[in-house]
């Protein structure tokens, strides 16, 4: 048996540590929007030849009203290009200046004369998102995290309704959704810093990945409490032995479960795409954090509470 | 018991057969050429496409006229987008944010430009009527005039404007807002393509006056600007029909006759979101995807394998058995597959094998505790089913929420994922279960290491 709540203090230090971090990082850093929920253009280009530099693409956008423009170099030959929402006119418009491009050779007299020629290029991608559809999904996802957070309390007390002692249910309900946060916060974080340095940003799909960790999160919890609660009903031991008995009992498939998982996720993450990146690093993200405090966060939260109480 | 036994084998082997021949039927065609041969349906993202959302301008409609207004503009989108030939354009009217929209979707389209140049094009119908010959002869007086001059010089002379104007004919009120339908027809003199106006009861009305106030005279047909031809009135036509007969072919006509049935616009509408994909994309993202996929699967296989052994393998079998059926539910419903849905379903993948990790570590701590093989198998199913249950619930119900959402990309993730997890629990309980109670009373049972 592995005494897991003997070092409560350390495992707790670690989250704290991990999470005062992640707070620091949001609050200083703060998270990047993507144009999903800002509202803004990307555009993706593929260059058959050579590429220009992010110098030349800025060079030849400065004519347009584009707000902030992000270049931003991919794969071999591709580029992506940020800016406000445009109109489809502008769009056009803006591929033509792109494809036209535009060389300084010595002509006669050792004047400069202007050639223009077109570069074969392809636009892969397209999107451009108003601000009032942004805005929508940006309150859509408020509320959805704030259902998902609740429907996952109200299902835990009334899973663990049975659970009257040493602890209430909705104790565990509590400890469930601290671990809950723990495993959401860290991931954030991470984005706040990834961010800062290489200009990640909040979509869609690292939202939809976070709240999966939602679900994944108390899916492991449960599954420790569950073996509480049962080994609660016929052993005899301290409470604190029983939680030890309990972790040690889930802990092959916490671990199991999350590196099955993570397989696949990482399996996506090195493979799947530039659409699933960021998607497959939240999730892993979320699946660490999850695995840590299903193990050294939820259970030793009960024994901290119950210890609390009896004092 | 055996024979029970027996028998869901044969329904496993079965429903594995059934399913791993829908979802790869290459083979199978082969044999039997009839077998049904579903394609995947994919969404834009994977075979490229663009997505588009309207803002309606309502301000100019009585409230109570919104639904008809917004049905009437969705049709009239509908079918300009068909004439575009586009495979299965969804077309939707929304509401949000207070906003009246259209939600349009064209898969496989790969100039988003010209779709959305077609959306919003107007074919213009109007009539003209003869200038007097004096008017006439003064503007292309004016014309000759200017010829060769430069702008500058164009704008000293007097009433320079003139020039620009149309010599021979000028609108009148009668338009296409009038025509209630046009159709196709053909001249039985000549058998050349025509097409049919019919006004409403204004337009009638209209067109009666002019036909009278004009008749020797040229009543001109112009659609967009452009004079499309000149027939000669030759008497007042009352009952509201027209013909157009012009240098056109039947295809022409056609699409002529189409156009200017789909009419204009009841309301305005401003893009406001447009999202395209180009095919090379789609088919790049659908590779990747995939290949993440098949190589998710063979490390949970491999890790399976060697943690689990011999029950591993039998998750292993149970696990392509429920990538099977997956895909084959995919094909059938049919489910349309976006990066997003394939994403759900690969974490699914490794979701999936949460049951049977669960049921395993339980049935090996069992074992520990000598209980006999089937005991240990019984109690490891039993004890193992709360834990799956309420993990299952949780991921199913933030995916039912998730749904709710309701934006195309986690729409798509939260539907497979639950799907996943539905046939997953069934994958665990049915199919492992029955293939791990086949060995019991089997010599296999005894191999102490195949199970530890």
């Amino acid at each position: 048996m592995i005494k897991i709540t003997k070092h409560k203090k350390i495992w707790f230090g670690l989250s704290i540590v991990l999470m005062v971090l992640a707070v620091a990082f949001l609050f200083v850093f703060g998270l990047k929007p993507g144009i999903d929920f800002t509202g803004g253009s990307i555009m993706e280009l593929e260059y058959k030849e050579a590429r220009p530099s992010n110098q030349e693409i800025l060079e030849k956008l400065k004519d347009f009203d584009l707000g902030t423009i992000y270049v931003q170099p991919t794969g071999e030959k591709g580029m992506i290009i940020r800016m406000k929402d445009i109109s489809e006119q502008t769009h056009q418009e803006i591929l033509g200046v792109l494809s036209q491009e535009t060389q300084m050779i010595p002509g006669q007299e050792g004047e400069m004369e202007m050639q223009i020629n077109i570069t074969d290029l392809e636009e892969i991608r397209f999107e451009s998102i108003g601000p009032t559809i942004g805005r929508e999904l940006r309150d859509k996802t408020n509320i959805v995290a704030i259902a998902a957070l609740l429907s996952m309390i109200i299902y835990i007390a009334l899973a663990f309704r049975k659970i009257k002692r040493p602890l209430k249910s909705w104790q565990y309900g509590i400890a469930s959704v601290i671990a809950l946060f723990h495993d959401i916060l860290i991931p954030l974080g991470a984005f706040a810093v990834l961010g800062k340095l290489y200009n990640v940003e909040i979509t869609i799909p690292v939202i939809t990945a976070l709240l999966a960790v939602l679900g994944y999160s108390i899916n492991n919890t449960v599954v420790v409490f569950d073996r509480i609660r049962e080994n609660l009903l016929k052993r005899g031991e301290s409470f604190e032995d029983t939680v030890d008995i309990s972790i040690s009992q889930t802990l092959s498939r916490q671990i199991n479960t999350s590196l099955t998982t993570l397989f696949v996720a990482g399996a996506i993450f090195f493979l799947g795409g530039a659409t699933l990146h960021y998607f497959s690093l939240a999730l892993m993200l979320g699946i660490l954090a999850g695995t840590y405090s299903s193990i050294f966060l939820a259970g030793n939260l009960l024994v901290a509470w119950y210890s609390l109480k009896r004092k | 018991m055996k024979n029970r036994l027996y028998l869901y084998f044969i329904l496993i082997l079965l429903l594995a057969f059934v399913a791993g021949n829908l979802a790869y039927p290459k083979y199978i065609k082969g044999v039997f050429g009839n077998f049904p041969d579903i394609p995947f349906k994919l969404g834009l993202d994977l075979q490229g496409g663009t997505h588009l959302i309207y803002k309606a301008d309502l301000s100019n409609v009585e409230k109570e006229n919104y639904s008809t207004a917004m049905e009437g503009l969705r049709d009239i989108i509908e079918r300009r987008i068909n004439m575009f030939g586009v495979a299965e354009p969804i077309v939707q009217t929304q509401q949000a944010q207070g906003q009246h929209r259209l939600v349009v979707e064209l898969a496989g389209v790969t100039d988003p430009g010209q779709a959305i140049e077609m959306i919003g094009q107007t074919p213009f119908l109007e009539f003209r009527t003869q200038k007097p010959e004096q008017e006439t002869q003064d503007i292309l007086a004016k014309r000759e005039e200017i010829q060769g001059k430069s702008q500058e010089e164009i704008e000293q002379i007097e009433n320079w404007e003139l020039a620009f104007e149309d010599p021979y004919f000028k609108p009148t009120e009668l338009t296409g807002k009038y025509l209630e339908k046009a159709e196709l027809a053909f001249d039985p003199n000549t058998s050349d393509p025509i097409i049919l106006l019919q006004f409403d009861k204004e337009g009638s009305a209209i067109f009666e006056r002019i036909t009278q106030e004009n008749t020797g005279k040229i009543l001109a047909i112009y659609i967009d600007g452009l004079r499309i031809s000149t027939p000669v009135v030759q008497e007042k036509i009352a009952g509201g029909q027209a013909r157009i007969t012009g240098d056109f072919n039947v295809e022409e006509a056609k699409d002529l006759a189409r156009n200017l049935n789909a009419g204009a616009l009841p309301v305005p509408i401003e893009l406001i979101s447009q999202q395209s994909v180009g095919p090379t994309l789609g088919a790049v993202s659908l590779a990747e995807s995939l290949k993440a996929g098949i190589v998710g699967f063979f490390l949970v296989i491999l890790f399976l394998i060697i943690f689990y052994r011999f029950p591993g393998f039998l998750a292993s079998l149970s696990l392509a058995v429920y990538i099977a059926v997956i895909l084959s539910l995919f094909k059938l419903i049919p489910v349309t597959l976006t990066l997003a849905g394939i994403g759900g379903f690969i974490l699914s993948i490794g979701m999936a094998v949460d049951a049977n990790i669960l049921i395993f570590s339980r049935f090996r701590e069992e074992l520990k505790q000598e209980k006999s093989f089937s005991v240990a198998l019984t109690e490891g199913f039993r004890r193992s089913w709360p834990s799956i249950r309420d993990g299952n619930i949780t991921t199913l119900i933030v995916a039912l929420i998730l749904f709710g959402l309701g934006t195309s990309f986690i729409k798509g993730f939260a539907f497979t994922l639950s799907i996943g997890i539905l046939i997953s629990m069934f994958s665990a309980i049915f199919i492992t279960r029955n293939l791990m109670n086949l060995c019991v009373g089997t010599k296999l049972e005894t191999i102490k290491w195949l199970w530890k």
